[in-house]
């Protein structure tokens, strides 16, 4: 078990503090969240600008929901963050903003798509008085009527057939991937700034998760809304993203352009997924390639370097969290990278 | 799936994947198992003292000291009769422990074999059986008692029978619930496939399931039964005077509520402690016999 | 990347048996829905309309389908858990549609199951070894503690997980204890149903290797399902693709997957983001219209959802 306030005093620095610029849609700066005295996630930064479609990308264990979370301020009872958390358009820091600030945010400036179509949405209210609900919380629209009238267009850009119709109906009626629409429809109702999808596609079929991931990028793309998708699936953040963060343990362990950390990971592990990942680079038996050893429980890390016990590169200073090698557009935190030949 | 596991009540998402297990819920420190047996404890010792020893003889009366208030001689005062209302309670624990064991045995050792086999029978056996069993809920259960007491003679014994029975389909009711969801579950599935007969599927996978069903819905039907003996007691069904009852105690105190509210109070709180000991007993064996609860951090 | 690189030589050729080891023709199964009015009958589920295909001994044979397409209900059909409408299955030559438990008692022995959910897949009341040894009640074995541990430790597990309960595992780690189950009666075929689909990427691989060596060292025939095509790729040697309640195509994976004969298996391989792709520039609009130049309508979105 580690305790939060004896990190503080062993380990540098993992990334560079990350100040906040006018151009940015959320900075996140130093960011941790730890229940009692154990630490969930330690050590967060990240910087996105309006339009940019960043990953996050991590296993379970990871900690990347619970960033999500803390980021819309929905962190289950007894968990704390840390850090700073600053949004465009808000002038307080939301860590540390009370319930009703974080409510007037969300579904405004900040929006969510989780995972579950099947009880993302409530079953007893018509499809089209949530969407139109979205709206007439944030008085983004002046009145019921026209609000309902945005909600059928709204539907209609997510491309559920025959809107008009749609809006009357109740969640059971749908499927699964026009349930997700739904979700998307309400979430964009307000043109957030950011918009934050937790695994959307998981529990869709491979042809709905295609339709659903373009339906998200134009989203953003008509709004200029910054995206952070956070998934496990390394093929679809390679798909959907321009820059990426890999999580494990609670820390970021490596940054950049998908093209850079996909042709060349640095850390041990992101290799190691990639390699785990692909399903045609099999050994002489056949077999897929693994990362060694399992991802410890929450809060369970070895101390020193999150990886260690399950790295093949092992050094010495792993008794040691390493720093951050890099800057914010391109980084790792390893005391013995995988090296390439430049 | 990417929720963590924390160990806290997780919001959404169970941790799938993380390859060490999940922290389970944080068990409540059994506070509900200590208070349940407390009280309940108290009852059974009550009950236990009363064959012992009770400050007087709680069916002498005595036409000197009525509806006396507390005092150094009666400790909680005498009722109409003049009869020591704290020996009344001490013998009146045995009733309400009798009541309650047998209304609440028959009901659930006839209910939940009964409901478990609605559950995982053919549907409309199950059904048809599920529908007889709502006509004996439709049936006032005071009745029974009269026709069983007019039958057998009146009797403690007689009244609990009767209420037990008229119990039954509410333990049919919550078991048969219970057994359709675990029918539908992987595991039995993977029984099934592993040519485990229907019968022992009830047994090994389905009764122990649902054991936290029946638990709860005891300890529920619990607190039914003593106020149906009251009531049964008052029609002169049930425990025949002078036999103490808390439910007699209470019904008898109605007339002299004004004057004497202690006779209606003293009796309430014994059967709301005791209820509540119940009550709370069933959850707490309810959650330690769950072996997800079992680990602690 | 040829077959003989992926599959490990020791793996029995397709060519082994003469009669196939399970046959399906003509597999019906509809289900009526529970009534809803008094006056009008109720609604009908064709989950499967007219499915045909053979399973030799040692294939390794994959089944890809989307939600509503009826793999999971062909799954029960060929484990005897569940009656066809109308049809016939024959394993090992034996008919198995339209008989009772008791002469489907082979069936439990010969051909067993490994589920999707780590979760419910378990019960949570049993310890691992009660579960673990449930499939050899039905039979006498000599030593069943004995093979519990073998079976435990042959899943890559440690010996004592026997004394635990399911929910002090992982994910990946029961699993293992439903692969470990499934083993234990020997059985000479395992179906395994979306085993992998609820696990994180790493894990993945661990479980998909365990899988592949214990089918090797068992000589088993795996019939493998998943809406995964990649996955159903690097596993099988056979693909059949269901959609709607029909096979649309079965064939050797290589062919399957690159010349598909078939417009809906060549949607869905056009669906599927793979890194390579990615890097290549195809983007998250280009799937969506790659699978639109596979003759996909994209104003489709209703799907009947069956189990």
């Amino acid at each position: 078990m580690r305790r939060v306030d004896s990190d503080m005093e062993r380990e540098p620095r993992s990334v560079t503090g990350v100040l906040p610029d006018d151009r940015d849609v959320l900075t996140v700066d130093r960011m941790g969240i730890a229940v009692r005295d154990l630490s969930l996630v330690t050590d967060v930064s990240l910087r996105l600008r309006p339009g940019e479609r960043v990953g996050l990308i991590g296993e379970s264990g990871s900690g990347k929901s619970l960033t999500a979370l803390a980021l819309m301020g929905l962190l289950p009872e007894g968990l704390r963050a840390t850090g700073s958390i600053r949004l465009a358009g808000v002038d307080r820091d939301l860590i540390g903003a009370s319930e009703r600030e974080m409510s007037r945010m969300r579904g405004r400036q900040i929006a969510m798509v989780f995972q579950e179509p099947m009880t993302a949405l409530n079953p007893l209210m018509r499809v089209g008085n949530q969407v139109a609900e979205a709206m007439l919380l944030h008085s983004t629209r002046p009145d019921k009527a026209s609000a309902q009238r945005a909600a059928v267009e709204l539907l209609d850009r997510v491309r559920l057939p025959d809107p008009a119709n749609a809006v009357k109906a109740y969640p059971h009626q749908l499927s699964g991937g026009q349930r997700q629409r739904v979700m998307l429809a309400i979430a964009l109702a307000n043109d957030p700034e950011l918009l934050i999808c937790d695994e959307p596609t998981t529990a869709l079929d491979v042809t709905v998760q295609a339709q659903m991931l373009e339906l998200i990028l134009a989203g953003v793309e008509e709004r200029g809304s910054a995206l952070l998708f956070i998934t496990h699936d390394l093929a679809v953040v390679a798909t959907v993203c321009q820059r990426l963060l890999v999580m494990y343990g609670g820390r970021i362990v490596e940054a950049g352009p998908v093209h850079e950390v996909f042709t060349r990971p640095r850390h041990p592990y992101t290799r190691g997924l990639l390699d785990a990942s692909d399903l045609e680079a099999t050994d002489p038996r056949g077999r897929l390639h693994t990362i060694a050893g399992t991802v410890p429980a929450a809060g369970r890390f070895p101390v020193g370097c999150v990886f260690r016990n399950r790295c093949p590169r092992e050094p010495e200073e792993a008794k040691v969290m390493p720093g951050w090698t890099g800057d914010e557009t391109r980084g790792f935190a390893c005391w013995n990278p995988v090296p390439y030949d430049d | 799936m990417s929720a963590e596991s924390t160990g806290i009540s997780a919001p959404q998402l169970p941790a799938v994947g993380a390859e060490e297990p999940p922290r389970t819920r944080r068990r409540r420190l059994n506070s509900s198992l200590i208070a349940g047996a407390v009280l309940v404890g108290l009852v059974i010792a009550a009950a236990l003292l009363s064959f012992v020893w009770t400050p007087y003889d709680p069916t002498h009366v005595d036409s000197s000291a009525r509806l006396e208030g507390f005092s150094g001689e009666h400790w909680l005062g005498t009722d109409k009769f003049g009869r020591d209302t704290f020996s009344q309670l001490l013998v009146g624990a045995r009733t309400t422990l009798f009541v309650g064991v047998v209304a609440v045995g028959v009901a659930a050792v006839v209910g939940t074999p009964l409901g478990i086999f609605t559950g995982m029978t053919r549907p409309w056996l199950g059904t048809g059986l599920t529908r007889l069993s709502d006509l004996l809920l439709a049936f006032p259960a005071l009745l029974l008692a009269i026709m069983f007491g007019a039958v057998f003679g009146a009797s403690t014994l007689t009244a609990m029978v009767a209420i037990g029975i008229a119990t039954i389909p509410a333990f049919v009711r919550i078991t048969r619930g219970g057994t359709m969801q675990v029918m539908s579950t992987e595991y039995v599935l993977a029984a099934r496939a592993a040519g485990r007969p229907r019968f022992w599927i009830g047994v090994r996978h389905v009764f122990p399931n649902i054991l936290g069903l029946v638990i709860v819905q005891c300890s529920v039907s619990f607190a039914i039964a003593v106020l149906a003996e009251a009531a049964l007691s008052f029609l002169g069904f049930g425990t025949r005077p002078p036999t103490p009852s808390w439910g007699r105690m209470l019904q008898e105190s109605q007339e002299f509520l004004s004057e004497a509210p202690r006779l209606a109070i003293v009796p309430g709180i014994a059967i709301a402690l005791a209820v509540l000991g119940f009550n709370l007993l069933g959850d707490g064996l309810r959650d330690r016999f769950d072996p997800r609860l079992e680990d602690r951090r | 990347m040829t077959d003989a690189m992926t599959k490990p030589a020791a793996s029995p050729g397709p060519q082994s048996a003469d009669a196939p080891l399970i046959q399906v023709r003509d597999l019906h199964r509809v289900y009526t829905r529970s009534r809803t009015s008094l006056l009008k009958p109720p609604g009908q589920v064709h989950a499967l309309r007219g499915v045909s295909f053979d399973i030799r001994k040692g294939e390794r044979f994959g089944i890809v389908g989307e939600s509503g397409s009826g793999k999971s209900t062909l799954l029960r059909l060929l484990c005897g858990l569940d009656t066809a409408t109308s049809g016939s299955i024959r394993f090992g030559g034996q008919e198995i549609v339209g008989k009772s438990e008791r002469q489907l008692k082979f069936l439990r022995k010969e051909l067993q199951l490994v589920f999707q959910d780590p979760m419910s897949a378990l019960d949570p009341r049993m310890r691992v070894r009660d579960i673990v040894r449930e499939p050899l009640l039905g039979q006498r074995h000599p030593d069943p503690v004995g093979r519990v541990k073998e079976l435990l430790t042959a899943v890559g597990l440690p010996p004592d997980a026997g004394d635990r309960f399911p929910h002090q595992f992982s994910g990946g780690q029961r699993q293992r204890i439903s692969i470990a189950r499934a083993l234990a009666p020997q059985p000479s075929v395992l179906i395994a149903d979306e085993p992998v689909s609820a696990l994180d990427v790493s894990v993945r691989a661990q479980i998909l290797n365990v899988l592949a060596d214990l089918v090797d060292e068992f000589a088993l025939t795996l019939v493998f399902v998943s809406h995964d095509l990649s996955v159903v790729r690097h596993v099988c040697d056979t693909i059949a693709v269901m959609h709607n309640g029909q096979l649309v195509e079965v064939g050797p994976t290589e062919k399957v997957h690159n010349a598909s004969a078939h417009p809906y298996t060549r949607r869905l391989v056009a669906a599927i983001p793979t890194i390579r792709r990615a890097l290549a520039g195809v983007g998250a609009a280009d799937l969506a219209r790659g699978m639109v130049d596979a003759g996909h309508d994209p104003t489709d979105t209703d799907r009947d959802e069956v189990a």
